[in-house]
């Protein structure tokens, strides 16, 4: 019982990263794992660093895209670093 | 209810259950149950994502009446004749193999709020602690006369929740000589979808460019304008259908004479065409309207948008199609996902006595094809206004594409591929 209380210390904090990724799944697959073949990229695996740079790519317009130009304005610095180790710890 | 395979996804658990456990101990229910009603964007994802943020801890039961999940999003392409209603097919069965989800093939009827029960058309009923209503859209035929008998004749269909009338609609176009008119009828926003319509004009628009190029598209539009992606569509209209396709605003239907396929207007005269797509009104579906949910205008159900719980009844949350939006929120599958998520989590962390997400976020993605193989999207993020207990689209965030391509009608089906399985598998 010790050990499930630490688990649950700080899950309101891992709860709302869950779900902020899980507003990526509706086109990236669910926990950020796409269908096979899928022309829409997975980010499960995706080195933190590399999410977070892509990410502001996209926002500054250096990569250019379709969709993530749009979408990726509209998380913070912080929402971006919470999302890129959420999807770095899904392997 | 398979009480076996329960039990058996409460044991598989194991250490993860622990884990999860502790909360559960504490307040909860030790098996509580979320019941479902629906089982389209909304409903499906609700049921998954209960299932995998209480990490099985919480017991599922998701009723809906068909055999199998039929998308609408993609459906304007099976009427175009691109696609078959098979590729926008999937089982139900994941959700019950990978989740655990109980699945009952039946109607909810009824709802018992004060007793926390769902009564099922065949007679059974289910117990709740928790309620999750996504029943989709109902269509208001009595607001253009005549077109019930029409429905129920098979003459003039809606094709307005995919599946089987959309293959209708199809064959009335194939059975259309070539120099024949279609004429779709858009009712006044907010409705289902708002760019489904418009895509649908140009897709049969296609359709007869290809096959039937003497024919007409009549786009008889209640609006002022065009009510999604306007430039966009304005453009594909321009540049790939100038004879085909004819756009009308400020024409609201109020009657069709299916004898003579001939439509009534509010003020304009009169149009006969040779396949007809009468759009009436929708509101909330029919078990949140006899529930008394839709307290909006007898439309629409308000909800806590930090919940999504009713404002009317307690402990039931009503997603996608059937609630108030909030000013800028589209009635779109991918909104009804999301939606989904943000109930899911609040529903857990309530019966796992913990506070709901202060900070939920939504994205939302349209796309809609300007022809088979061209399509363009809108997209929009949001987040949750607490003061003003709303979401507002994220400023400077969003937006539509710069111009439709190929690319994006390769996205809109891989976006199609990824949401269905984010929803069932």
């Amino acid at each position: 019982l010790l050990f499930c209380g630490c688990a649950v210390a700080g899950s309101t904090a891992a709860a709302h990263v869950r779900s902020l990724a899980a507003t990526c799944a509706a086109c990236h697959g669910t926990d950020g794992r796409a269908v096979r073949g899928s022309a829409i990229p997975s980010l499960a695996g995706l080195s933190r660093e590399y999410f977070v740079a892509r990410m502001r790519d996209y926002r500054d317009g250096t990569l250019p895209s379709s969709i993530m130009q749009q979408i990726a304005k509209g998380f913070s610095d912080e929402q971006t670093d919470e999302l890129g180790a959420y999807f770095a710890a899904r392997r | 209810v398979n009480r076996r395979e329960l039990v058996q996804a409460l044991l598989a658990g194991g250490g993860a259950a622990c884990l999860a456990g502790c909360a559960a101990l504490r307040g909860a229910p030790r098996t509580a149950t979320v019941v479902v009603v629906g089982g389209g964007f909304g409903g499906a994802t609700a049921a998954k994502y209960v299932r995998l943020f209480s990490q099985r801890r919480i017991d599922v039961v998701l009723i809906e009446p068909s055999a199998q999940f039929v998308s609408s999003p993609l459906s304007n392409l099976v009427i175009g004749g691109t696609a078959q209603i098979a590729d926008l097919t999937r089982s139900y069965a994941s959700l019950r193999r990978e989740h655990g989800v109980t699945i009952v093939r039946d109607r909810a009827v009824g709802i018992d709020a004060a007793r926390k029960v769902v009564a099922l058309a065949r007679g059974d009923s289910i117990r709740y602690d928790k309620l999750v209503l996504a029943p989709g859209i109902s269509l208001q035929f009595d607001a253009i006369t005549g077109l019930a008998q029409a429905q129920a004749a098979g003459t003039i269909l809606q094709a307005w929740a995919g599946g089987p009338e959309s293959v209708g609609l199809n064959r009335q176009l194939a059975a259309m000589p070539d120099g024949g008119v279609f004429a779709i009828t858009i009712p006044e926003s907010p409705y289902r979808c708002p760019p489904a319509p418009y895509e649908r004009a140009s897709l049969v628009a296609a359709y007869f460019k290809n096959h039937k190029p003497r024919s007409k598209v009549l786009v008889l539009d209640a609006n002022q304008d065009v009510v999604a992606m306007g430039a966009l569509f304005k453009k594909a209209w321009a540049d790939l259908y100038p004879e085909l396709l004819e756009y009308r605003n400020h024409y609201k239907a109020v009657a069709v004479d299916a004898k003579t396929l001939t439509l009534s207007f509010d003020v304009q005269e009169d149009v006969r065409a040779d396949v007809l797509n009468v759009l009436p009104p929708v509101r909330a579906g029919e078990v949140a309207l006899h529930a008394g949910l839709a307290n909006v205008n007898s439309r629409w159900c308000e909800v806590d948008f930090s919940t999504f719980e009713s404002r009317v009844a307690k402990d039931i949350h009503i997603l996608g199609d059937s609630i108030q939006a909030a000013p800028m929120m589209p009635k779109s599958g991918h909104m009804a996902n999301g939606h989904a998520k943000v109930a899911a989590a609040a529903i857990v962390a309530e019966l796992q006595g913990q506070a709901p997400d202060p900070q939920p976020m939504l994205t939302n993605t349209c796309y809609s094809f300007a022809g088979p193989d061209e399509a363009m999207h809108s997209a929009a993020v949001y987040e949750y206004a607490s003061a003003a207990k709303t979401f507002r689209p994220v400023a400077g965030a969003g937006g539509v594409s710069a111009a439709r391509s190929e690319h994006e009608a390769r996205e809109a089906k891989a976006w199609a591929n990824n949401i269905w399985a984010d929803l069932l598998a």
